[in-house]
């Protein structure tokens, strides 16, 4: 550790006088206050006390230091209170006291924020540094990622997925690796993650307080217009589905605090994500437009031919697509159900030149099948 | 502190939407004259409900990147943002001349500064001229040439119209181009016929939308026969019965649109110095055609 002399900064010896010339100081197991009468200070810490004169002030020992910088740090260098908040998550501010906290600082602290591991470490003078890259990077070597200065290029990173796919939803779990924000400031690090995750911090932040503003979906109904209005017409148990279905952890990092209505909770699953989710984001409302649609429909009894295996077949051609396992499946694995010749195979035994699964027209009554 | 913040359309489907915005907001933030600039959209993150949460400022200025008045700056923005008190009448326009209406967000409990939507601004026009001479790599271009200011048409909006011939008017009152002539994807006169509405050998297509997408980079280029099948791409100029067809795709995209940005917090007071003389200067073109 860099206890080795460290001291305060002509700057933040400066800063911690015109502070206690003006007021007391109370932050983080830090207390001081200034005697004009004596000219002496008073500083306390949860382990011990001193009164220094302002000279003596310069050369305070190596935990109080701790104590000045890391307020020095957090008062003059961090600007607003949810960046604050943030950083102070970041390093486990609430579970270790500042000597301690110095201390694992010096190795490093690891925090996972949705897709995102953010490590904080530490100067001799207190300012905290930040690296930020995917989770899935952590044991990789720095220099094989590309790495990035400007907290904004996050923005590009997250548009596109491994695949060069289009995110729409950036808090979905497809953020791409092979980038690094090597060191980043405080004021960097809260911006970077704005643009991977937009919000996520605020809504934290509220949250901590308890604060957060829900927009459960019975609010999101009623306050639609235009082609959206179309999902006041979407069923109850309809909107537990799309829960389950969208805002499941493995479709969405955020964690679903939005129910029916503040006395109508879901029964899908919320999720344990960090960072919540506090109402129905539009892909959710435009997806329950589209169902709302499809839920018109009344259901019909079919009659289908299929071996079990062909069942089990569509079944679980079902869950590959849904637990997106298609890209998985290898070439040849024909064992498998969603296997690209398996499901030729299928159509060409079992569904007809018009399309239709057994030759069972979808509109029976209808002269078009299809 | 002042903040801007600037709310969009954006897209479920279409990663250039978000694009124009982006990239204004960053010649804005390389200005300095806004201690933040924050971006919200409808379709993405973050979302219009939660974007002036994420906006610190003392004085915040929301301006939507919109081309006209209408169903989104004058509803879906203001109850999304929960200005209190939102009326249109605030605004005291009949579909070009919104301004700024001060309201408390009931979000953040603080007054926002809610400003018209760029499209309707006159610097717009600006933007537009600019969009002739980087299309045609000529700065001095006007001579010889007709202009033809494209727009959805009234089907979906009443407004939109009025935006696409308020700037039609104004650029035909530089005097600088032969010709100007609005037309318009769903109506007469439609820009199918552009080749027929205009007497210029050259004619500058400038579609009035803020982002590039399926409207202007398939429907319109198609529509006009510079192409056969959009994912061809095709020439600027091209070919069409006898014209030259300048065409320049979504005004939005033009670097200058930050410009007009920059003029809608300033007319709801924003304090921007000299910004917008930079900016001009700025994202003026240096060389060359653009085209491909």
């Amino acid at each position: 550790m860099s206890t080795v002399g460290p001291t305060l900064s002509e700057t933040q010896l400066a800063a911690l006088k015109q502070a206690l010339a003006e007021d007391v100081i109370d932050y983080d197991g830090l207390t001081a206050d200034y005697d004009a009468d004596t000219d002496t200070y008073h500083i306390e810490t949860p382990d011990k006390q001193t009164d220094p004169s302002a000279e003596e002030l310069e050369t305070v020992d190596a935990e109080l230091t701790a104590y000045i910088t890391n307020w020095y740090f957090y008062t003059h260098e961090v600007s607003t209170a949810v960046n604050r908040a943030f950083c102070r998550w970041l390093e486990l501010a609430a579970e270790h006291p500042v000597p301690d906290r110095y201390a694992t600082l010096d190795s490093g602290v690891d925090r996972e924020w949705g897709q995102l591991a953010v490590t904080t470490s530490i100067s001799a003078d207190g300012t905290r540094h930040y690296e930020v890259r995917h989770v899935d990077d952590s044991d990789a070597d720095a220099t094989n990622l590309t790495a990035h200065t400007d907290p904004l290029a996050a923005r590009e990173i997250g548009t596109l997925d491994e695949n060069g796919r289009y995110r729409p939803l950036r808090t979905a779990p497809s953020l791409k690796t092979g980038w690094i924000f090597p060191k980043l400031s405080a004021a960097e690090v809260y911006e970077a993650v704005e643009a991977f995750y937009p919000a996520t911090v605020v809504n934290w932040h509220r949250e901590e307080r308890g604060e957060l503003d829900v927009d459960h979906w019975r609010d999101e109904q009623d306050r639609q217009s235009g082609i959206y209005n179309l999902i006041t017409v979407l069923p109850d148990e309809a909107v537990d589905w799309a829960a389950a279905a969208c805002c499941d952890d493995s479709q969405c990092l955020k964690r679903r605090e939005w129910q029916l209505s503040a006395d109508e909770p879901l029964a899908a699953a919320g999720g344990d994500g960090v960072f919540p989710c506090r109402g129905p984001c539009s892909m959710v409302v435009a997806a329950g437009r589209e169902w709302a649609k499809l839920e018109r429909q009344d259901t019909q009894t079919y009659e289908f031919e299929l071996t079990p295996s062909e069942k089990e077949q569509l079944e679980n051609i079902i869950d590959a697509v849904a637990d997106n396992e298609i890209d998985e499946i290898r070439e040849a694995d024909v064992s498998n159900s969603a296997n690209r010749y398996r499901v030729r195979y299928l159509r060409e035994k079992r569904v007809d030149a018009e399309g239709n699964l057994s030759g069972t027209p979808t509109h029976p009554d209808d002269e078009h099948h299809h | 502190m002042q903040s801007l913040v600037i709310v969009a359309h954006g897209s479920h489907l279409n990663p250039d939407s978000a694009t124009p915005t982006h990239t204004h907001a960053d010649t804005i933030r390389e200005t300095g004259v806004f201690d933040e600039v924050r971006t919200g959209f409808w379709k993405e993150q973050p979302s219009l409900r939660e974007v002036l949460r994420t906006a610190r400022g003392d004085d915040i200025y929301v301006v939507p990147l919109f081309i006209s008045e209408g169903y989104f700056t004058e509803r879906v923005i203001p109850r999304e943002l929960r200005l209190e008190g939102w009326d249109p009448e605030l605004w005291d326009s009949e579909g070009i001349s919104a301004d700024t209406a001060t309201l408390v967000a009931s979000d953040i409990g603080r007054e926002v500064h809610y400003c018209g939507p760029v499209g309707t601004h006159e610097a717009m026009t600006d933007v537009l001229i600019r969009r002739a001479e980087t299309v045609t790599g000529d700065e001095d271009v006007g001579e010889g040439f007709g202009f033809a200011v494209v727009g959805h048409g009234t089907e979906r909006n009443k407004k939109s119209a009025k935006a696409i011939e308020y700037h039609t008017e104004r650029i035909r009152e530089t005097g600088r181009f032969d010709e100007v002539k609005s037309l318009y994807m769903d109506e007469e006169p439609e820009v199918d016929n552009v080749s027929d509405e205009f007497d210029s050998e050259d004619i500058i297509v400038v579609p009035l939308f803020i982002a590039d997408g399926y409207h202007t980079q398939e429907d319109i280029p198609e529509d006009m026969g510079l192409t056969a099948d959009y994912r061809e791409g095709y020439d600027v100029p091209a070919e069409v019965d006898g014209h030259r067809i300048w065409y320049g795709g979504a005004v939005g995209t033009e670097k200058l649109t930050a410009d007009v940005i920059l003029e809608r917090a300033a007319d709801a007071g924003a304090d921007i110095g000299n910004a917008i003389t930079r900016v001009g200067q700025q994202t003026k073109p240096t060389t060359g055609t653009a085209g491909k």
